[in-house]
Parts: C-alpha cells; structure tokens; sequence
C-alpha cells in the first residue's frame, strides 16, 4: 500500500463551509427548483387555484353574494394558493425528504437546521409571489377589482404562511410520508370545501360557522375578503386567529420534528 | 503519517428502547483507512452515526478529530464527509445537481465536472435520483461525502451492490483519498475490501470491539495457517512430527498428500524442506495456506446465521 501524502493532492483537505448566505441562497434555490420540477406539486399549486378561479370566477356555481363573483373568489383562491405551497406542498415535500434521507444527509453538511428551514421558508415565499402573480392577473382579466389596504393584505399572507408551514411541517416531521401524503391532501380537501375559499362560510349551519371560522384557511380568506373586496382596515380578529396558529403550530412543529 | 487518532470513542452505549444495540464499545481509529466489520445488526451503523453526530450517546464519550460530533457539530460537520447507507437525495434531483449543490455548501470544494468524469456519473445526463441504477447511486453518494474536501470521510457500505468495476472505481478512489492524507471510516461486508484498502480493521459483534489490528496482524493471530505438500505415498509422519516444533500437527491425508499445521513461518518451511531432503522426498506442490480475514471474522463471530 502507497504511504499516505503521496497522492497527486487532488483529495487533500482543504475543510471549510461556505459563508452562510451562500449556503441558505443555494439550498433555497435548490429546494424551489425541486417544487417547480415536480407535476403533483404543480397541480396543487397552481393547477387547481387557477382552475377553480377561472371555473367558479365565469360560470355561476356557487351563489357568491352580491357583486361580482370574481371580487368574492379572488381572495378565496389566494389563501388557498398559500395553504397549497406553505402547507400542502411543503409537507408532502419536507415528508418525502425525510423519508429519503435528505434531511439526514443535509443534517451532516455545513448547512445548520436553521439554514435549511431558512432556506425552505424562502423557497415558500417564492413560489407563493409566482402564484399569487399568476393569480392576480387571470383575476384581473376575470374583472376583479380590489380594493384596501395592501399592508393589511402583506400582514395575512405573511402570517398565514407562517401558520401553515408550522402545521405542514408538524404534520412532515412527524408522520410517515405516505401518511403525510394522503392527510395532507386530505386536509387540502376538506379546507378547500369548509374553509370559506369557494363557499361562503354563512352557507353553514351557525354552529358549525363558529367552528369553521377559527380554522387558519377561514381567517386568511375571511381577511383577504374583508381587506380587498370591502376595503376593511387591519382584520385584527383574522390576524390574530393566525399568528395563535402560526405560534401553536411553529411551536409544535419545532418540539416534535423528527429528522429521520 | 499523523499519529493522533482521527476517531475515540470510549465505553459507548447506546439502546434503542430496551434493545442495547452499543454495549461499552471502545475504538481509535487513526489516519488512514479503518474498516469496520460486523454481522448485520452488531453495532456498525450504530456507532458510525454517533460519530457522525446523528445519535447522542447514552453513555461514554466519542470524539471526532477531537470534537464531540454533537456540542461542537458546527465546528465538525465541515471538515467530514458523509456517505449514507442509503438516500439522501432529492429524488427530483439529477445527479449533477445534487453533487453540486453539496459542492456550493463548501468553502473549498473538489472540480465537480473532474469528480463527475471519475466516478462516472456522467452518462446519468438528465435523469432524476429516483431513476438512477442502484449503483449509479451509490457512487453519487460517494461523490457527495467527499466533494467538500474533507479529512476524514465514513463511508456505511459503499460497494454493496455494486458491479466489479464500479467496485474497483469505489477502491481506487479510496487509495487516491487516503494517499492524499483524507482518513476513511468504512463499514463493509466485504473482507476482500477490509483486507486490500484498511490499515486497521475493527470487528464488532454483539455492540462491542472483539478485534482490533491490521489486517495482517489479525490474520496472524491465533489461527493456525496450514502447510501442504504431496510426495511419495508412506511418508514416516511420526518422524516428520519429531522434526517440527513441539505444537505443530502433520497428518497423510490420503495417500501421498500431506498436511502440517501449526504456526507457518519460513523456519517451518525450511523445517519441512530439509527433512525432506533427508528423508529423499521431493515435496511437489508445497503450499501455505494464509487464514484469510473472512477466516478470522468467522472464527470470532460465529460461522450460524443471525437473526
């Protein structure tokens, strides 16, 4: 056997991280690439938001209230569009990862915990700007006309982000992906239906209306309404409905995860 | 060479649940490459991913060039490479992609397209992880613990599965690392690869160290080599035995072939030899019959299958 430090130094070490932005920029742009590149994510990202936009937003299937149905979807479809990347998208994704072993590899290299869930956030807000430019404009084209303030909008989709990546990444770190997999679909259905997105939450039972209502889909799309079809100011009770979630949920989320 | 150890790890234990899987397992492991070799469940994994940082011990302490691999993980995780026994790829992800990503995570990396062309990984062109053959991935993986330029890389069974040439592309390059000061931890089935590419090799069973030394020394110790010859049927084996030192065996196996056991050094070669030419017999087809590692790994763990 050759001594060792006879080699051509190809290998020889020479350890060291990346600079942390470097780190964080690559593994989001990494992880975003990932989501654009896989046909279900796409489906449930931007697929099914512009359809039932486009479907409930000309055809006259659901009795919107008064005005035009558009000004009453828009905001709906938004807060679907978030719950679909921050929580759909992201748990079935941070699942399959887990699953895979590339959280356990990424937890071996350079890269911090905190840096990859940087990095994922990132790439959440990415691809949330992609759908919510994409949406906006086939509302336009649909004659929406929204109104408020655009603070006020900003503050709930920030905040309903942050509550649906804590429940997407609780429901990831700590089910199977497969069982991930379907709740989160499941989740995606049932919220779709009940959560005020294409149905008018006062179409329910009063009873049941309470309930509905503190749901995180209901506070962001009740919000996004209150904001941009009747030009409300700060939804306090909204906002507050999700930074409660956001907290439970980042909150549960970072004492149960389990990276393998 | 450097002498201090590259890995100590002292009275490690670690259970899952009531399953003890370390039980007060001491290795050092120095510069260059150690192999670890066990029967399926004996420890290996185990104890490599707490070096690596991923499980805490429940007792005992691990140090890892001199760090423990979970208080100062930020401190050690740039200067190791990790590959996994299985996965860690974005299934999506091309093999490119990937290597490269880990590339980005590194201050100083290896040429990604140079470490590509070697490992082969080319003709993978543009299609996904998922897709990739099973030995295909592997080598991706390979490439991935060593693209960051690391000191010490551990490797959990890096040629299983793998077709002979991608095998000897696997070795070639751990030669290449370890000539070039990179000190490899390898976990491996195979006592072909322990025995051609270790300096030192470790055999755990049952969650502890049973044997520790080169290969050479470990094949040396203990087991009895064997010397055999053939000549002239009728051989007077009483008086070969009286001319071998007093622990040695010599037997006619069937006619005309003979064996001599016991400590096989060149003074019992020659031993034989003269009292051949003593006795007028010319020994054909001597030969020495060296225990191999797989010899000793199964003298020491046991030759029944595990559960």
């Amino acid at each position: 056997m050759t001594a060792v430090g006879t080699g051509s130094g190809t290998y020889t070490p020479r350890p060291g991280a990346a600079p942390l932005p470097r780190m964080i920029g690559a593994q989001a742009a990494l992880e975003t690439k990932m989501l654009l590149r896989n046909g279900e994510q796409l489906l449930l990202t931007v697929v099914i938001p512009t359809l039932l936009l486009v479907l409930f937003g000309s055809v006259d299937i659901v009795d919107t209230g008064a005005g035009e149905a558009v000004d009453f979807l828009a905001p709906g479809i938004l807060a679907l569009a978030v719950m679909s990347t921050a929580f759909t998208g992201q748990a079935i994704a941070t699942g399959f990862e887990r699953r895979y072993g590339v959280l356990k590899r990424l937890a071996s290299s350079p890269l911090p915990r905190w840096g990859l869930m940087t990095a994922k956030t990132v790439s959440v807000l990415v691809t949330e700007v992609l759908q919510i430019v994409l949406l906006t404009v086939i509302a336009f084209a649909l004659g929406w006309s929204p109104q408020g303030n655009p603070l006020a909008v900003l503050l709930l989709l920030v905040l309903g982000t942050a509550a649906f990546s804590g429940l997407g990444l609780l429901m990831a770190g700590t089910l199977k992906a497969e069982a991930t997999l379907a709740a989160a679909n499941l989740v995606f259905l049932l919220l779709l239906v009940g959560g005020g997105v294409i149905v008018p939450l006062d179409k329910f039972p009063a009873a049941a209306q309470d309930v509905l209502g503190l749901l995180p889909i209901s506070a962001l799309s009740d919000g996004l309404r209150d904001v941009l079809q009747h030009g409300a100011g700060m939804p306090w009770g909204d906002l507050g409905i999700l930074a409660v979630w956001a907290v439970v949920g980042l909150a549960a989320a970072g004492r149960f995860f389990r990276w393998e | 060479m450097r002498t201090e150890p590259v890995l100590q790890v002292q009275a490690l234990v670690k259970r899952y649940g009531d399953k003890t899987a370390v039980n007060g397992l001491d290795l050092v492991a120095r510069a260059g490459v150690t192999a670890v070799l066990g029967p399926n469940g004996a420890g290996k994994t185990t104890t490599v991913e707490t070096c690596e940082g991923y499980r805490r011990p429940d007792s005992g302490t691990v140090r890892v060039l001199g760090l423990d691999p979970v208080r100062q993980s930020a401190a050690l995780r740039p200067r190791i490479g990790v590959m996994l026994q299985s996965g860690g790829v974005y299934s999506g992800a091309r093999a490119d992609e990937m290597l490269r990503h880990v590339a980005k995570l590194h201050a100083a990396p290896l040429d990604v397209d140079a470490l590509i062309e070697r490992l082969g990984l080319g003709s993978c062109g543009r299609t996904s992880y998922r897709r990739l053959s099973g030995g295909q991935q592997q080598r991706l993986a390979l490439a991935m613990a060593v693209v960051g330029r690391p000191e010490l890389v551990f490797l959990d069974e890096p040629t299983a599965g793998l077709d002979p040439q991608a095998r000897r592309a696997t070795w070639d390059l751990i030669r290449d690392l370890r000539a070039d000061g990179v000190s490899v931890i390898l976990t491996t089935h195979y006592m072909d690869e322990a025995e051609q590419l270790s300096d030192d090799v470790a055999i755990i069973d049952a969650g502890r160290v049973i044997a520790h030394g080169s290969p050479e020394d470990l094949c040396r110790g203990g087991a009895e080599n064997t010397l055999r010859f053939t000549g002239r049927p009728g051989l007077d084996v009483g008086s070969l035995l009286k001319a071998l030192p007093a622990d040695c065996t010599a037997a006619e196996l069937t006619p005309g072939s003979y064996r001599v056991g016991g400590k096989v050094d060149p003074q019992l070669l020659a031993t034989v030899t003269s009292w051949c030419a003593q006795h007028g017999v010319m020994p054909d087809r001597i030969s020495v019959e060296r225990h191999t590692l797989e010899d000793v790994f199964l003298e020491l763990t046991g030759k029944e299958l595990r559960a």
